[in-house]
């Protein structure tokens, strides 16, 4: 379980935000300058809020209180880019190797295999990210996360900066990802349609602050997404 | 002509023995450094940019009489290393080097410097997400993707280095086969009779060193460009 409460001031933007959610996919969702990526950062360990708490499960990452503040190397917490932000001098092996060798995990075949299989990466691992398309490299970035076994998955409008057509060639990796891998997700989006398919709860953000929680049915209906 | 003595290749052999050591050793500092000045916000941070460029405004028999205060014999640094290290700078190669290190380091940092603050933070923060501490980000995403500005900060480091003259001569003399480098051999034999043809000679091998270390660090960045964008 996920639990948020936090308040943090930028500048003249206010985030006040508190929920607590159990749900595969958690989507955020809000038009854009609802403050969705400040609160990702902030429960990535990115931002530190300037009150209040984040908990996964019984463990606390942040009790303002307390002055706890886990950083985020620590938190074993996956990250997806909008931006994807491979490292543009290792090629695709190493990218997504990266984690695991940070983390200090046993090298896994099978992990590797399993996810390169998912998200059909197989073929471009001795590629350099400056030589793959857009939708490569968002799929090797979310291998890359993956494999340095998060117990919870951030993305940040993963498809945001894809055309239509890269996006319904990676929304159904997405899917399969929910279904399979067993990670707890928070998906950023403004697009409800998005949502509609991936989450299993959603939080609706409005100027930094909750205004609906919920399951799909708090999105706004189809006609007017 | 190219009949060179044996004090030549001395001065030759020890002005690049000098600028090697100093460069080596200015070379981890310079990135500790650049890394400070272009990541951290610190008390006294302007301070710090203007100690190190000093070397590079100021006159440099200014720094080299500064280095004989310091590290002489008497001096307040130099007499503590002298009895309790055993080190001494004064009149030996190592000062040399200690004067071509000093006043290279600006030259050094600046690249590095200017190198480090182009890397993409936001490549550092992805890498933290991944688990890597701070340390681990710096060695593994940072600093090899800062290796163009680093290799230039040397090739420049070095260039410098080897033809200090002012600060060089004021702090360790011009000692033949201890302190005397290509540069202080030249002024040597122009004010001798005779001197010119040798002082022609050692201009000669100071230009090829130069041209040598400017094709070096062209080299270097082009491989290392081709390493970081490519394919």
């Amino acid at each position: 379980m996920l639990r948020v409460d936090v308040s943090k001031q930028l500048g003249e933007f206010a985030i006040e935000a508190c929920f607590a959610s159990e749900g595969r996919v958690t989507g955020l969702f809000g038009a854009s300058g609802a403050g969705k990526t400040s609160l990702i950062n902030i429960i990535a360990g990115l931002l530190r809020p300037d009150r209040g708490i984040i908990a996964i499960d019984d463990e606390v990452l942040d009790d303002t209180a307390d002055r706890v503040h886990v950083p985020a190397h620590r938190r074993r917490i996956g990250y997806v880019f909008q931006d994807a932000r491979l490292f543009p001098h290792l090629d695709v092996r190493e990218n997504l190797d990266y984690g695991r060798r940070m983390n200090r995990l046993a090298d896994d075949p099978a992990a590797r295999a399993r996810v390169t299989d998912l998200l059909d990466i197989g073929g471009l691992l001795d590629r350099r990210p400056g030589r793959l398309s857009g939708g490569e490299r968002q799929r090797v970035a979310l291998g890359r996360a993956l494999l340095a076994r998060p117990r919870l998955l951030l993305m940040d409008e993963p498809l945001g900066s894809l055309d239509e057509e890269r996006k319904v060639e990676i929304l159904p990796y997405l899917v399969r990802l929910r279904d399979e891998a067993g990670i707890p997700m928070v998906y950023v989006s403004h697009d409800a349609g998005e949502l509609r398919q991936l989450a299993t709860q959603v939080v609706m953000l409005k100027r930094g602050r909750v205004i609906a929680f919920g399951g799909a049915e708090v999105l706004p209906p189809a006609a007017s997404a | 002509m190219f009949d060179i003595s044996s004090t030549e290749w001395t001065a030759i052999e020890l002005s690049l023995r000098v600028a090697t050591v100093a460069t080596l050793v200015a070379t981890p500092l310079g990135i500790g450094v650049a890394w400070l000045l272009a990541r951290r916000d610190f008390w006294g941070k302007a301070v710090v940019d203007a100690l190190i460029h000093l070397p590079l405004v100021l006159p440099p028999v200014v720094t080299g009489y500064l280095l004989l205060l310091t590290f002489g014999r008497r001096g307040l640094v130099g007499a503590w290393l002298a009895d309790h290290l055993g080190i001494v700078f004064a009149f030996r190669w190592t000062g040399a080097a200690l004067a071509c290190g000093i006043m290279s380091f600006p030259l050094l940092v600046r690249p590095i410097r200017l190198s480090i603050e182009a890397v993409d933070r936001r490549l550092e923060q992805a890498a933290g997400t991944l688990g890597a501490e701070p340390w681990r980000v710096f060695a593994t995403i940072t600093l090899p993707l800062a290796l163009p500005g680093v290799l230039a900060g040397m090739v420049l480091g070095f260039a410098k280095a080897i033809g200090e003259f002012g600060a060089t001569i004021t702090f360790v003399s011009n000692i033949p086969g201890e302190t005397q480098t290509i540069s202080s051999a030249i002024y040597s034999l122009i004010q001798t009779p005779d001197g010119d043809t040798a002082a022609l000679r050692l201009v000669v091998v100071s230009v090829v060193i130069a041209m040598a270390a400017l094709v070096a660090s062209e080299w270097f960045a082009r491989r290392a460009l081709r390493r970081l964008h490519g394919n």
